[in-house]
């Protein structure tokens, strides 16, 4: 796949770079180059903000960068032009790095939030460039520097070079796409908290796509410069990048590599057809009216939609898997009765409400332990606190001898411990089987692609859901998402499984279902704690049981004798008035 | 570097205060549908200055220029009912509302260029000339007009929202949609109404941009960045927001100018943009 695709991207390279040696009117290799330039800015800007839902509003900025570190060195230390470019990258990457290492610390700094804190730094930028000896006001000229002769003149030079990096990007966005980078950065697009959860180390995701992204702009900002050869702050740092590219990518498609090359060849096409023909404010207020049309009727691109038509009609065969041929057990046989994990003196307050009030709790090797209290007892928040969601204000979570309270969510996945969630959180626009695959890639066991997808089909026939693999989870009834819920978990063949309420909201038959599933479950080894309301499938399923009240541990021990004692009676019930 | 006199200072401040006062009234509209539409609605300064443009224009046919108000404000009404009437038809979600209002604005944009061209337009009025003198101080009219308006406008949003039976609909509605029509409110109906009233304050606005400032299509965008980051300090939603963190932005804007070079000034909006966005994101 790789070798054909490499393939393709030198076959069009050497066409391409062919087309300066036939005599072509310097013209045409200049609005060329300004296609491949607009090419590189919008897949460049897509490979973060595309894939990972984070939209960048401040892709000028990094351009802008770019373009006048090449202008500084070429004008101002006489660095040859082509030496410039590697530095335009390095400055825009860094610059993106710095600051993507302050903002995305922010947990609740998302979406709309990351736009205006990247077009507000625009401007800053800006203003610190123009009253700074960088620029100073009057702009940078390199009509002087000094151009190689990489094609026969220089409007072919440019195109060669626009060419090359267009290329370049193409294929870097494609691998990325491909990669565990390309899984992740999409998963965090559907649900950022699952992802990490998941064991995606977000945080580092985020950095190292914004400083690819921010590079490659940085380089076709290094171009650009020697090509307008007159640089300014106020055609530098002005919105028309961010937007245009913005405008790009969801034209022809945020969640392809190839779609911001269609949008940016058609609106640069577009864009030139009505200056040339002097309706350019014609052409801007089309530009526009496209823009709205495609979001609200073809909110998937344009190659998007196309990718999506083709893949309906090519329906994937599932290689046929015996239900009964289950995963092999995840470590040897359990030995009973040691303890797994211990949580001591567990601490969590929301504002005041102290939502774990210093929990003591020790979970065996091989049981099930089943954690019961009423509503708003801490049930759900120890979940959330253990699996790394929250990190607990006090307390010490051990889990196999390593203490998780410190560890970022991602780490904790990877130690062997997996979730569900009451209300099951798929991402939305990756397939079934993409969903069940992800957990096994950046799992303990962190498996390659391929093999991933096999032990997610697996886990696919276990749960009953094989038929349902390339559905996307919108597709699927409440029943299904919270089997594809538990699929997920057990795909990272987790030493822990905490389940989050999965037989609420199931039907009597689903619940018999479900708890044939989890008697399955732990015969392979796993050991279990789940939250439950359900009494029937508490007692049905439990070694022991933990009863919280208030955030606190009121009792625990043999379910039945514990759900008899006057004190989990009044937790559930109410104190009786004597 | 000299320190400003103190006449100086003074009048820089009072300047401060002006413009804060625009930009609390430019960003009215906005937080108002951001924080309870959940639309982040980019065609509001499109639209202020298609009102500044229209305002221009009735006042050089001789009319007077808040009564052109009388025309702006039904027709703008109109317009922000109807753009919501599109929004809620395909339900656009919070992020793209931002793309088709930027849609918008390019469209908006490119008419105002096509009527009045990319020159610049400058409204002659008898407002422009009157200037009040307090102690050492200059105080131009229509600046005052624009405080004046900015104050009463969040005011009277402010009271409305807070005591009369609409206003607290509204905010139920901004709370939780749902619920806010499970318990027998409008929702079609009001946030139609809302729209409304924040294309409106668009026009207003407008009429004060064309009071006071030389108008150019590409001047829109001028002002994006500096009014979203007192939309965003003030607090989304909040009627009274816009106007002190604006007043705020204006005059440390003015003191910047006064201590340093003009070219200075917009360091200081989007610096404190980044700091809140950075410090307290929970805030929007």
């Amino acid at each position: 796949m790789r070798q054909r695709a490499l393939a393709g991207f030198a076959a069009a390279g050497l066409t391409l770079s062919a087309v300066p040696f036939f005599g072509l009117p310097a013209f045409y290799e200049s609005f060329l180059y300004l296609v491949f330039h607009w090419i590189v800015l919008a897949v460049s800007w897509n490979i973060f903000s595309g894939y990972s839902g984070y939209f960048s509003f401040g892709h000028g900025a990094f351009f802008g960068a770019g373009m006048y570190t090449t202008a500084t060195l070429a004008t101002k230390a006489d660095v040859p032009f082509l030496w410039t470019l590697p530095a335009a990258a390095l400055v825009a990457a860094l610059f993106g790095i710095a600051l993507g290492a302050v903002a995305f610390r922010v947990r609740r700094l998302r979406g709309e939030l990351f736009a205006l804190l990247t077009l507000a730094v625009t401007f800053v930028l800006a203003t610190i460039v123009l009253n700074t000896p960088i620029d100073g006001g009057p702009g940078l000229v390199l009509s002087a520097v000094p151009l190689p002769a990489i094609g026969p003149s220089p409007s072919s030079t440019f195109y060669l070079l626009g060419l090359a990096l267009a290329l370049a990007t193409l294929w870097i966005a494609r691998e990325v796409q491909r990669s565990k980078l390309g899984t992740g950065l999409f998963a965090i697009h559907d649900d950022e908290d699952v992802a990490e959860v998941l064991g995606v180390p977000t945080y580092r995701y985020k950095l190292a796509a914004f400083g690819l992204s921010c590079g490659l702009a940085g380089v076709a900002g290094g171009i650009q410069a020697m090509f307008i050869s007159y640089v300014t702050v106020g055609e530098t740092f002005s919105i028309a990048v961010p937007l245009y590219v913005v405008l790009m990518s969801v034209l022809g498609g945020s969640r392809h590599w190839f779609g911001p090359a269609v949008g940016a060849a058609g609106v640069t096409a577009l864009l030139y057809a009505f200056t040339a023909g002097d309706y350019a404010v014609a052409g801007r207020a089309a530009v526009g009216l496209i823009l709205i049309l495609v979001i609200l009727f073809l909110p998937e691109g344009i190659f998007g939609q196309a990718v999506r038509a083709l893949e309906r009609r090519r329906v994937s065969v599932a290689p046929a898997i015996d239900a009964a041929e289950l995963p092999a057990p995840t470590a040897a046989p359990p030995a009973e009765g040691k303890t797994l994990l211990e949580a001591r003196g567990l601490s969590k307050a929301f504002r005041g409400v102290q939502a774990l009030a210093g929990v003591d709790l020790e979970v065996r090797r091989g049981e099930i332990l089943g954690l019961v209290g009423p509503n708003g007892s801490g049930k759900s928040t120890l979940i959330n606190v253990v699996s790394g969601h929250f990190r607990p204000d006090s307390g010490r979570i051990l889990f196999e001898g390593r203490d998780l309270a410190a560890l970022e969510a991602h780490r904790i996945a990877r130690t062997g411990l997996a979730r569900t969630y009451q209300i099951p959180r798929p991402f939305a626009h990756l397939s079934v089987l993409e969903n069940v695959a992800l957990p096994a890639m950046f799992g303990r066991d962190a498996l390659p692609r391929a093999e991933a997808e096999s032990e997610a089909r697996r886990w696919l026939a276990f749960t009953g859901l094989a038929a349902k693999a390339a559905a996307l989870p919108g597709e699927l009834n409440l029943h299904q998402r919270k089997f594809l819920e538990l699929a997920r978990a057990l795909a990272s063949r987790p030493g822990l499984l905490l389940l989050d309420e999965v037989f609420s909201g199931l039907t009597h038959v689903e619940i018999d279902d479900a708890i044939r599933l989890i008697r399955a479950i732990r015969a392979q080894g796993a050991t279990i704690v789940f939250v439950e309301h359900v009494i029937r499938a508490v007692m049905e399923l439990t070694d022991r049981i933990v009863v919280l009240s208030y955030g606190r541990v009121i009792a625990e021990g043999d379910p039945r004798a514990v759900m008899r004692e006057p004190d989990v009676v009044a937790a559930y019930l109410g104190k009786p008035h004597a | 570097m000299a320190l400003p006199s103190l006449t100086l200072l003074g009048q820089s401040l009072l300047s401060g205060l002006f413009i804060g006062a625009l930009y609390g009234l430019l960003g009215l509209g906005l937080s108002l549908s951001w924080g309870m539409l959940r639309q982040i609605n980019l065609a509001h300064f499109a639209l202020a200055f298609l009102g500044a443009y229209l305002t221009y224009q009735l006042a050089g046919a001789g009319m007077d220029p808040l009564a052109t108000l009388a025309v702006i404000v039904p027709c703008f009404f109109a317009l922000g009912v109807l753009m919501h009437w599109l929004f809620a038809r395909f339900s656009v979600s919070t992020f793209n509302s931002l793309l088709v209002s930027f849609g918008l604005t390019v469209i908006i944009e490119a008419l105002i260029q096509w009527l009045w061209t990319a020159d610049f337009r400058r409204m002659e009025s008898a407002y422009g000339e009157a200037r009040f003198r307090i102690g050492a101080l200059y105080v131009a009219l229509p600046e005052l007009l624009t405080l004046a308006m900015a104050v009463a406008l969040s005011f009277a949003t402010w009271a409305a929202l807070r005591y009369t039976y609409l206003g607290k609909a509204m905010r139920a509605i901004a709370e939780d949609a749902p619920i806010a029509a499970a318990f027998g409110i409008n929702v079609r109906a009001l946030s139609l109404l809302l729209s409304g009233l924040c294309a409106a304050f668009a026009g207003v606005a407008g009429l004060c941009l064309a009071l006071s400032y030389t108008l150019a299509p590409g001047q829109i965008y001028a002002w994006l960045g500096v009014v979203f980051a007192a939309v965003m300090l003030g607090g989304l939603g909040n009627p009274l927001g816009p106007l002190v963190a604006g007043i705020v932005i204006g005059a440390s804007e003015a003191l910047t100018m006064a201590f340093t070079a003009p070219a200075w000034a917009p360091l200081v909006s989007f610096s404190l943009l980044i700091v809140v966005l950075l410090a307290r994101p929970g805030r929007v």
